[in-house]
């Protein structure tokens, strides 16, 4: 019920909003569980296990209950806590965990089955047959289990990220907390202030950056906080250009925990009927939102601390039947309070049950002398006394101690730079507490956690079957999991286990807490990183010109090159096809700009070469090119490509396309840390220069006209593996390249990265008598696998040297990475799996990468696994499938024929083992 | 967690790769035999209760190399040189 006054609502802002599709209005200023308590809701769910009626138990975030689908579509989010959702003009939310509505939930039979769903059922109950594990049991408990639903659908909204820096963070803005930032503000401290809860009173003072809607979640390391700020969560949709959230990395020297405290419940039987709430939560209500909860409330306690709980609702327009102080004594506080308003105390006393259908209706009150006194009433408040809320304490591995004076667990180590003031150190709460963990004769009814239907009977049964210890507590029967991660219910679970154990709470241990405090969105930690701000596109300098000729595009790693340019009416492998046949018969172009580039200089580039290389540098002469493979340390092949040596002091390496960063940090790596000694620098060039591939019988022809005259290609000056500096279409600078992947004649042309479409139409249009096409990663892959280059397939981590027929590339001569460690006997195995071609023995039969080969008579089973197809294409050149393999022993069975098995694919035929090298295994071509 | 790069400043942890231990030395002249201490610079690691330098790389930075000495209980960073100044002293 609506209080006629008081509160810090806006009354001339009335709000409308609807809940399981009825209409209600609120006013500004409203949670959802202020507005639909004014409403006189108090049903607004239904608990995890049992489908029991729940209702609003606490104001804040530590809410187990009032959980609820918000907002609808795309937006709409389970699990939501009602009591920290800002209430906005019309507002849809949903109960959930209900069927088929939330008064009448069939589902609710649980509770009559509750033996069954005892501590560990999911343990107990669904072991046998095991074959109805998944097909039965499995489907079925995730219909039942589990609380809302996700939307299911793309988050329209956006998340930003951001760092914050200050002197001094201050975390949360309670009376405490903006004491301790004024105090540093004073002082000239930079002050960051931030509070989970939306702006009260405005905090305004210099120095201070007031962050409301913000929880810090998580402390890390070297004074790092988490924070969300939940922009515009108290909104409909966000603003435009606002995200919904945004994620903090705040970085502060000191910080001061002020997050208050978290109020316990009362263990008793049937404590968790709606009606029955937290005494610190009715509070709130009546004080913060003109809210009366009730009309008529009864107040079980054992503490002073209630003492304004009771003057509040004394205050309001609510009756209090009764104060029922669980104390042999209650103190002066209480008893003065209660007689300003003429409330009955009934000290020495407790609820030992409520009673009601879907709301509490009455309480049977066990008074001291044993009598049983009935009060009817429609709101139990309850204090139980109050947890410091010391969760981000514990987060750097530091545990709370135990106060014995006041009942409660307070923080002891703190994470560097932390200070702790007000509740969050225990300062002047629970005082004159006797504990009282649960009432005598708490049964299977009188719940600890409630978002997980944990009872006082589950931890007595859990310490009865032997899990004793708190973290087997916790699996056990789950108490202290889930959204709410056991805020109200932990201490009261522990110290039940203590009581049944018979130690003390310190004997018995707390769990320590994690990241996050409270749930965090995961769109919230990536923030703009999604989509192409995750992974965006690298366009090569080509993009344009292959896409004006209608080229198909692939993702590789970042980059999109082209895969081939169909003509019209071509599928890919027929354009796959015309563009092979034309480069091995004519002539082609292709951009390789997405190979690594970097630019090697200084004294002793060579030398360090030699180090990072497993082949010999020293002895290459200027202006020329060689291939160059590296290992990783422990002998397995890690890279390769060419590297040329344009001047006595400078060199420019190639590196695969995947493998580029990971380079040029292993080279950063061998220079800095393993040889310092040596004079050399190096830096990437991949995004500076552009790159194309010349390939084909014709491609001198094709060159002759693009390169400046000044410059002799003629087979003579520019032989096999040459390299040199050149100018190409009238001066433009340029680096020539005699290097073949194709197999063909081939040069690559690099040209300063914005020259690149320029360059690519220049070769176009110089070719165009000479038949040349433009040709795809898919014509470049099928060529390269007809003359037998290992590539990305193959150089897959797994494969040393020798099993790629690489075993001559390992210097005798000197140090290199990856030397000694190769030269384990294992690694130059035979028997290793090593690199073959295939080649089907029924030319129609078509090979595909991942197949597994056994021989010829062996039965397809794991044991007779002896390799797989590593690449396979369709060879427009020979007519038929050829595949690369690694293949046991393979370097001695050319000839054999063996099975390829793919049961996926439905392939399982024969093969010839072939000499990788499908295609002018001499290599004439490449000298022509 | 933040790292203070002796060339670019205090930075967080994000801007760094981990590479691993930096008490490991590879073998000069080791020859090319896969010895027990080719084996030991490879593969042995020790998981210290306490101070440990280890080896991180400035990647969203200026491309160092950087010994760190951290406690692995705690987390404290204690020292960050650069691993080439260290390298080289270790020649020296």
């Amino acid at each position: 019920m609506r209080l006629s006054h008081g509160g810090i609502i806006d009354r001339s802002k009335p709000l409308n909003f609807t809940f399981d599709g009825r209409s209600y209005q609120g006013y500004a200023g409203d949670t959802l569980a202020s507005a639909l308590l004014a409403n006189d809701v108090k049903l607004v769910g239904r608990s995890f296990k049992y489908h029991r009626p729940r209702g609003i138990l606490s104001a804040g975030s530590e809410e187990p209950n009032a959980l609820v689908e918000l907002r609808m579509g795309a937006r709409r989010e389970p699990n939501t806590r009602a009591t920290m959702v800002e209430l906005y003009e019309g507002l849809e939310a949903h109960s959930q965990n209900r069927f088929p509505s939330l008064k009448h939930d069939l589902l609710s039979i649980n509770g009559k089955l509750s033996p069954f769903f005892a501590a560990g059922f999911y343990y107990k109950t669904f072991m046998w047959p095991a074959s109805f594990w998944e097909k039965l049991y499995e489907p079925l408990i995730r219909k039942a289990a589990g609380l809302g639903r996700n939307a299911g659908l793309a988050d329209p909204d956006t998340y930003e990220t951001g760092n914050l820096f200050c002197d001094v963070l201050v975390i949360g803005a309670g009376e405490a907390g903006v004491k301790a930032a004024h105090e540093a503000a004073v002082k000239g401290a930079r002050v960051i202030l931030c509070d989970e809860q939306a702006p009260g009173d405005a905090v305004d003072m210099p120095n201070v950056k007031y962050l409301p809607r913000t929880t810090v979640f998580g402390v890390y390391d070297g004074g790092t906080y988490g924070a969300v700020e939940r922009v515009s969560d108290h909104l409909a949709v966000p603003a435009p250009h606002q995200p919904r959230q945004r994620y903090w990395r705040i970085v502060a020297k000191r910080s001061v925990l002020a997050t208050g405290a978290i109020e316990r419940p009362m263990v008793f039987t049937n404590n968790d009927l709606p009606g029955v709430m937290l005494a610190g939560a009715v509070e709130t209500y009546i004080t913060r939102y003109a809210v009366a909860p009730g009309g008529r409330a009864v107040l079980f306690i054992n503490h002073d601390g209630a003492a304004t709980v009771l003057a509040a609702m004394g205050h309001s327009v609510m009756a209090v039947a009764a104060v029922v102080d669980a104390r042999p004594e209650s103190s002066p506080v209480i008893r003065d309070m209660a007689a300003a308003f003429s409330v009955p105390v009934f000290a020495g006393a407790v609820i030992r049950r409520a009673l009601g259908n879907l709301a509490v209706e009455s309480v049977e009150v066990f008074t001291r002398d044993g009598g049983v006194v009935r009060f009817d009433c429609d709101l139990v408040a309850m204090s139980g006394g109050w947890n410091p809320a010391l969760h981000l304490t514990s987060h750097l591995d530091d545990k709370p101690v135990w106060n014995d004076a006041i009942a409660a667990f307070v923080p002891d180590g703190l994470p560097p730079g932390m200070t702790a003031v007000g509740a969050a150190a225990g300062d002047a709460i629970n005082q004159n507490i006797t504990p009282l963990w649960s009432v005598p004769g708490a049964d299977s009814k009188a719940f600890v956690d409630y978002q997980n239907d944990v009872t006082a009977a589950d931890i007595r049964l859990a310490k009865q079957e032997g899990f004793i210890a708190v973290e087997h507590l916790k699996r056990y029967t789950t108490l202290g999991m889930a959204t709410d991660q056991g805020k109200t219910a932990n201490v009261n679970g522990l110290a039940l286990m203590a009581m049944a154990t018979g130690k003390t709470v310190p004997e018995t241990g707390t769990t320590r807490f994690r990241p996050p405090y409270t749930p965090v969105a995961l769109g919230a930690l990536a923030g703009p990183h999604r989509g192409k701000s995750f992974k965006p596109t690298r366009y090569t300098p080509t993009h344009g010109w292959a896409k004006s000729l209608g080229a198909v595009f692939v993702e590789t790693d970042l980059w999109l090159r082209a895969q081939y340019f169909p003509k019209p009416g071509e599928n890919w492998l027929a354009a796959t096809n015309r563009e092979v046949l034309a480069v091995r018969q004519h002539v082609g172009i292709c951009d390789v700009t997405t190979l690594g580039k970097i630019d090697i200089q200084g004294p002793d580039a060579a030398k360090f070469l030699e180090c990072v290389y497993t082949n010999s540098w020293t002895n290459l002469a200027v202006g020329r090119a060689r291939y160059g493979l590296m290992l990783r340390e422990d002998g397995f092949v890690m890279d390769d490509g060419t590297t040329a040596r344009l001047g006595e002091n400078h060199y420019v390496m190639t590196t695969t396309t995947a493998n580029a960063g990971k380079v040029f940090q292993h080279l950063e790596f061998c220079h800095q840390w393993l040889w310092p000694e040596l004079d050399v620098r190096f830096i990437s060039i991949t995004d500076q220069w552009a790159q194309i591939a010349l390939a084909g019988p014709r491609s001198r022809d094709v060159l002759r006209k693009i390169v400046d005259d000044a410059y002799d290609v003629s087979n003579a000056a520019i032989g096999y593996m040459a390299a040199g500096e050149v100018t190409v279409c009238g001066g433009t600078p340029g680096r020539l390249f005699r290097l073949s992947f194709s197999g063909e004649l081939a040069y690559e042309i690099a040209v300063p990265a914005r020259f690149g479409g320029t360059l690519a139409a220049a070769l176009m249009a110089a070719g165009e008598e000479y038949g040349i096409v433009p040709y795809g990663t898919e014509a470049l892959g099928v060529m390269r696998i007809e003359k037998g280059h290992p590539a990305g397939n193959e150089l897959n981590g797994q494969t040393s040297a020798h099993d790629l027929g690489f075993g001559k590339l390992l210097s005798k001569k000197k140090d290199f990475i990856g030397r000694a460690m190769a030269a384990r006997p294992a690694l130059m195995d035979q028997a290793r799996p090593n690199l073959v071609g295939l080649k089907p023995v029924n030319e129609s039969d078509r090979l595909r990468g991942g197949a597994h080969l056994l021989a010829h008579d062996a039965e397809p089973v794991a044991a007779n696994d002896q390799g797989h197809v590593t690449s396979a294409a369709y060879s427009p050149t020979l007519g038929h499938s050829i595949a690369l393999a690694i293949l046991k022993h393979g370097a001695s069975r050319h000839g054999e024929i063996i099975r390829v098995y793919d049961p996926i694919r439905n392939g399982d035929f024969l093969a010839e083992v072939v000499n990788p090298v499908f295609y002018d295994p001499e290599g004439s071509r490449l000298h022509a | 967690m933040r790292i203070v790069c002796p060339h670019c400043g205090e930075r967080g942890l994000q801007e760094f790769l981990y590479h691993g231990d930096a008490t490991v030395t590879r073998p000069r002249d080791g020859g090319a035999e896969p010895t027990p201490e080719w084996t030991d610079y490879v593969y042995l690691r020790d998981n210290p209760n306490g101070a440990h330098r280890e080896l991180w790389y400035h990647n969203a930075g200026c491309h160092a190399w950087l010994v760190v000495t951290r406690n692995l209980r705690t987390h404290e960073i204690t020292a960050v040189e650069t691993a080439h100044d260290v390298a080289l002293g270790r020649l020296s």
